[in-house]
Parts: structure tokens; sequence; C-alpha cells
């Protein structure tokens, strides 16, 4: 077939489009942030006051550099910005070579140290982006000297790290398939946009007594994790047809999982924001700060339960009868901010490929990672960022510019991150697919893995942050190296697998159907594993935390426990229809807790069997 | 808003008939025991300045308590804190001990308007005309 000339989507409108006063906004905060860097680097600010100024522009001090985590709100994301994020890729996450060597080699140490307990560790890498589970885009190694300029960079696209940490309203989410899903009910970017407006640099909520999370849902299916938000707010139409939120406040992972709590059943849409603040006056005012662990908005929730509600509910009459509901969002603001979100004019088909659209490869890709569009004409495409020799949700420069290039050729220039650190292209033409798989295969981003065993969920954890307790980009790397037969893969089906390399529970371990979360033990790294948790999709059931089996393994065995209990879900489904997380419900925990807690000293198991095969 | 520095509070007295107030006390209950009533300034508490419920509380003291007369903000203040803390209805600030005015003024002109509304403009930017987008923080020092 011969190459034709690529015709591309005409880009406009699939987005929020800034206004002026917004950009404007962003470039104000780049130039604050400088003038506080500056401040610190002059020694007017204390390390400790500059700490919360530097992590709400998103900025850490990590285990050997700065971290930046970049907000993506509600995960979409522009060619445009993903072309600056190759740039910083390429241009800033670039560590001084004694930095790296220093790094490298401290690392090596804690491998030396724990001789006959670890697993193969890969190099320590730079030059790329990392996905993360909530629409962020973090770097790892850009020095604090040029933060100043790689914020001026992001603002030239309208991005930036506002609130991406510390104890304020953080990163606004989505599902990654709003506006595109068939089972939607509302679309709810243009309410995540609003409340995003209204959270950023709000003057009574920067410090509050921890960090604040919130998410949308706004298809029948949830998700979006909402259970496990501190507020979760899924859309929905009441009898009359009017749009509204059941509100959920109260959830959260860490050290005391929660699933949050329905405190209103339907809140009118026009009433959001007005609610959102009653709810977060209250928090700020009784949440708990002399334990930081204890000061999340669910464990006042669980404690005073019903009081709380109703000092919620108290806050909210003020609001509206003393205050007059002055947020109260009117139809006016939302058109316009929906104009935003319109679908892009699609030209018509039309990419050559030559693709062999009957091989398996293509089909399976089509059956895994390609999902059926709520426009018949068009396909939801997710890019697999799972493929060996990479951690879960890394992209570097080379792929965050080809990303950039595929979002314009076949999907009117927008791109969105998923909660399972994965790229979706949301506007892709059918007849276009056998075309961008040919493109993306050339990527390595076609492993057709979207919603499997191997599709896994892990945070940087001990190569990279500074509050890990264990690494987590090795056992991720065991995992996909031990399942590289995607036959063997697809056959398990859907399993979610999550890891953590600490109890913070970035890598969301509790919702997994099973989960890893790394912890300390006299300086060495050990997992616990969990089962049967939920985030709350429909194949994983109302959310819940997994429970663990049993104490915690070295890194040499976590695969052979994974391996273990999938071997028993064999043994145990009725059928291969029957997904995991079902038999595991069906027949209980305990089977695959025996045959996790018997992988510990049994040397038959795969991964045991390879180990020794390359010994040999 | 008025910035005073740590060493000028004692050398500048005023005779208005101040409250003070801590960051967990119950304003409903002080309020219904007429606590407020003839108080020309009230001084809200940042015992750190990491704890932020002296924001909340100036809210409520503006808002739902009619408090008109001088919100003083005391303890660990500092200059990135106060645009919030004038957002928020405060309507003085007493610097912490070394912290140094001379970065704080230019805060103030920095951004030419907010998303939401505060104790200066009650109105959301969206609930604003064009023309009023901006407006100016900045009082009277």
């Amino acid at each position: 077939m011969a190459r034709k000339a690529v015709p591309t989507i005409q880009q406009q409108d699939t987005m929020y489009r800034y206004t002026d006063f917004d950009r404007q906004f962003v470039q104000l905060r780049a130039e604050q942030f400088r003038d506080q860097l500056e401040r610190w680097q002059r020694g007017e600010l204390s390390d400790e006051q500059f700490l919360p100024l530097r992590l709400q522009n998103g900025w850490y001090v990590q285990r050997y550099a700065p971290m930046l985590r970049i907000a993506v709100p509600y995960g979409e994301i522009s060619s445009a910005q993903l072309r600056v994020l190759a740039r910083l890729a390429r241009e800033f996450d670039q560590p001084e070579p004694a930095l790296l060597r220093e790094a490298q080699r401290t690392q090596d140490a804690l491998q030396a140290s724990q001789p006959g307990l670890t697993l193969a560790a890969p190099p320590l890498k730079h030059g790329y982006g990392h996905f993360t589970t909530r629409t962020n885009v973090q770097f790892n190694w850009i020095p604090l000297a040029r933060a100043a300029d790689a914020m001026d960079l992001l603002a030239s696209v309208g991005m930036h790290g506002i609130q991406t940490s510390g104890n304020a309203i953080r990163n606004i989410t989505c599902e990654a398939l709003a506006g595109i899903a068939p089972d939607e009910i509302v679309d709810t970017r243009p309410f995540a946009e609003i409340l995003r407006q209204w959270s950023t640099l709000h003057p009574e909520f920067a410090f509050l007594p921890r960090k604040f999370k919130i998410a949308f849902n706004g298809a029948a299916e949830d998700r979006a994790a909402t259970g496990w938000y501190d507020i979760g707010l899924q859309a929905l139409r009441n009898d009359a047809g009017e749009v509204g939120f059941t509100v959920k406040v109260g959830g959260g992972m860490g050290r005391t999982p929660v699933i949050g709590s329905v405190v209103r059943e339907f809140l009118p849409w026009d009433q959001l924001l007005n609610y959102v603040e009653a709810v977060i006056r209250a928090y700020n005012l009784y949440g708990r700060r002399d334990n930081k662990y204890k000061a999340r908005i669910k464990i006042l929730v669980k404690a005073e339960g019903q009081k709380f509600i109703d000092a919620v509910e108290a806050e909210y009459r003020a609001i509206l009868e003393q205050d007059g509901a002055p947020h109260t969002i009117t139809r006016a603001e939302l058109e316009r901010v929906q104009a935003g979100f319109e679908v892009p004019p699609l030209r018509a088909a039309g990419v050559a490929s030559e693709t062999s659209i009957s091989a398996k490869p293509f089909q399976r890709w089509l059956a895994q990672n390609v999902r059926q569009h709520r426009l018949p004409e068009l396909s939801i495409v997710t890019l697999s960022f799972k493929r060996p020799g990479w951690a879960p949700g890394d992209a570097d420069a080379a792929t965050l510019d080809a990303l950039a290039e595929l979002a314009d050729t076949f999907s009117a220039g927008e791109a969105r991150l998923t909660h399972e650190q994965n790229l979706l292209l949301p506007w892709v033409h059918a007849q276009n697919l056998p075309a961008l798989y040919e493109r993306a295969r050339a990527l390595g981003l076609v492993q057709p893995n979207i919603g499997l065993l191997t599709d896994m969920i892990a945070c940087p954890g001990g190569d990279f942050c500074a509050l890990a307790n264990a690494r987590a980009i090795p056992i991720a790397a065991a995992l996909t190296e031990l399942y590289q037969d995607i036959d063997e893969v697809t056959d398990l089906g859907p399993i979610d697998l999550h890891i953590s390399g600490c109890i913070n529970s970035c890598g969301h371990h509790h919702s997994g159907h099973i989960g890893i979360l790394g912890v300390d033990k006299d300086g060495k790294e050990w997992y616990q594993v969990t089962l049967g948790g939920s985030d709350g999709s429909a194949l994983s059931g109302p959310a819940t935390p997994g429970k663990v089996v049993g104490p915690s393994f070295s890194a040499a065995e976590v695969p052979g426990v994974v391996e273990a209990i999938l071997d028993s879900y064999r043994e145990l489904r009725t059928s291969a229809a029957e997904h995991f997380i079902d038999t595991l419900r069906r027949v209980g925990h305990d089977p695959f807790k025996q045959a996790a807690n018997a992988a510990r000293l049994d040397g038959h198991h795969r991964s045991a069997r390879q180990a020794e095969e390359v010994a040999a | 808003m008025k910035i005073i520095a740590a060493c000028a509070r004692y050398t500048t007295p005023d005779d208005l008939k101040s409250l003070q107030i801590a960051n967990d006390a119950d304003l409903a209950a002080l309020a219904a025991e007429g606590a407020f009533d003839g108080v020309e300034r009230i001084e809200l508490q940042f015992p750190k300045f990491t704890d932020g419920r002296a924001f909340s509380q100036a809210v409520l003291l503006r808002r739902r308590h009619g408090f008109t007369g001088d919100l003083r903000a005391t303890g660990d203040v500092l200059i990135d804190q106060l645009v919030q803390m004038a957002r928020s209805g405060f309507t003085s600030a007493v610097l912490a001990e070394g912290v140094n005015a001379a970065a704080a003024e230019r805060q103030f002109a920095r951004f030419a308007g907010f998303y939401q509304g505060d104790a200066l403009e009650p109105r959301p930017l969206f609930a604003r005309q064009p023309s009023e987008a901006t407006h100016d923080h900045r009082e009277a020092a």
C-alpha cells in the first residue's frame, strides 16, 4: 500500500481553552515562585519556611534530587504540552554525572546490603517523565537552581505544579473516559475545571491539616476510584433529568484505608462549590493537627460520624442563607466552560498503513487496548506504558515527542493520562486504527495488556522517593519479565496488581486485587501482599481495601508468591470466564493465602527455577 | 492591610478594645456569650504558619458574626501568607520575629485577581463583569 500524506485533524476546542486571565495567572504564579526561590537562595526564607511554598508548586526534595510534580488536570493533555514535557525530559531532567554516580553507588550499596533477598535492580534512569495514578507527571532530576526556568517553560503551555503537593486541595481528577464513554451520564470535565479554578490559590484552604484530593466520575461505572478520595463526586441525573452529584467524603488510603461515606445523595450541580467549601471549612477547623497520620479528613469523618456531617450541613446552610451563596455556579459560566469540551471537528479517516489487519497481534491489540467510543465512527485507544525495560508509566523525551505526533495525527491533538499510568488517545477514527497500531508498535506501546496482570500500577518507590521503605521498580520489572507470555497473561484475565513502596500508598496497593506494599524491617526491604482490594470499578466491585496474606516477603520471594496465587486461581476457577477477583470472592482467601505462604520456601516456582538456570 | 514589624508592635500602642482568641476556640459559643460585644480588635493566632485554622476563623468572624473591627493576625506570620490573610478578612498583621517586611509589598501587587470570591470581593471571577475581573488587594497600609 502506498503511503499517503497524513491528513491532520484540526485542533480546536477539544480541551478547555485558557482565557487571558487563566494564562496570565499561571505565568504570575511562575514569577511568584521565582521570587520565593530567590529569597530562599539569599537566606531570607528558611528551609522550613520555603518548604510549603515549593511543595505547593510541585517541588519535593527526594532521595537524591528534587522531584517536580506537574498537574495534568483531569488527565487532559495537548500535543503542545507533551512537546514541552519532552523538552523538560531532554534539557532539564539531567543530573550532573557525579550526582548520578553517587546515587547509583548508594542504590548498589542498598542492594548489596541484602544478600539473597533482592531482585535484579535496573540502573537509575534520567531524562524521562513518569505518569502517576492521579494524572500528574513527575520528573526526578531537575536541579532546584533550574526550577524557576522549568516553571516558566511549563507556563508557556498553561502547565504548572500548583497544589500538586502540600496540605492543600490537590490536582482534581476525572475518569479517563469522561466525554467519550458509551456509559456516560454526565461529562464531568467542565465541573472539574470549574472546581479546579475555585480551588486554585484558595486563600482560606492553603494550610489544611493534610492533603486533600477530589475526584469526579460521570459514568455508570466508577472508573475514578471515587470511594478512595477525600471527596468523591459521582455525577447523576435525577428523575426530572437535572444534573447533580452524589457526594462521598472521607475516603483515603495510607496507614488507615477508609472508603468515603455518602453525605449527600443528590447535590444540585450549581451548588458544587458552595458545598465543597462547607466540607473543607469544617475540615480545616476540626481536622486533627497533632498527628500527621490522623490528619486526613477520613479520620475526622470516622471519629465524628454524623456530628461531622451535621457540622457540614450547618455550614452549608449558613453559606446559602447568610452569605447569599456567592459561589453558586451560573448557567452562563457552566456553558462557557462546557464550550471548551466540544467534540473536535474530525476529518475523514485515511492514514495509510501496512498493518495486516487479520493478523493475530493486531486483532489482540484491538480486543484488549481499543475501547468502544460513544461516537460510533471513533475508537478509544490506550497506549501501554507497561513494557519490559521500563518502569510503569515512564516516557522519555523521544517517546513524549512521538506521543505529541500521534495525538496530532490521530486524536485531534489531545491525549489523556489514565489512573493506570497509561496514555490514551480519545478521538481515533476507527479506520485509522491500523495506521496508529503500526506507529505505536514502533514506539513499543502496543503490548495488548490493558487491564491485565502486567498492566500494573507502581510508584517510583525506593529508587527515587525519600519516603519509600522499599523499592517498587525491581518488583514491577521482575513481574513484567516473568509474565511476558501474552497468551498466559490473556488467559489469566483482568487483574489489578498495584505496588506501593510505602504506606503512603501512591501505588494504590490497598485497591489492588493483588496489592504489594514495601515495608522496612531493620533497614531491609520487605513486602506485604494483600488480596481482594477494589477501586470500585465494575470488574472489582464496591471499593474496599485488600487483606494481608501473612508476614511480609523478601523481594526475591515476591514473584514466586504472585505466581503461586495465580496458579491457585487457575486451579480453582470454574472456567476461564471466571475472573481472578470473582474466584477469590467465591472460594475465600484461605487457599490463596496458603499458596502464597507456601511459596516462601518453595524452590519449584518458575521465578526460582529461572534464577537457578541463569546461575547454572 | 496594615503590616506591623515584630519590633514595632509595642512601640505604637493604641487603645482599641482587643480580644485574643485561640485558633481552636468555639466562635459560636463566644458569640453567644457576647464576647465580641464592643470589641474593636480581635487577634487571631498562627502558632505555626502551617496551622491554617485562623484563616477559617477570620472568614467566620466576618461572615457569620458580622465583626467589622480590626482583625489581626499574630504569631508565626510570614510574608508569603499575607495576601491570603487579607483575602480571608484580616486587616492587620504582626510579622513574626525576624521577618523583613520589605518583600511584603510586591506580594500584594503580584496577582491581578483571583478565581474565588473572598473577604474583599465576595463574588467569584465568573460572577463579576469582565471589566471588574481584577481588583486590588492592597489597602492603605
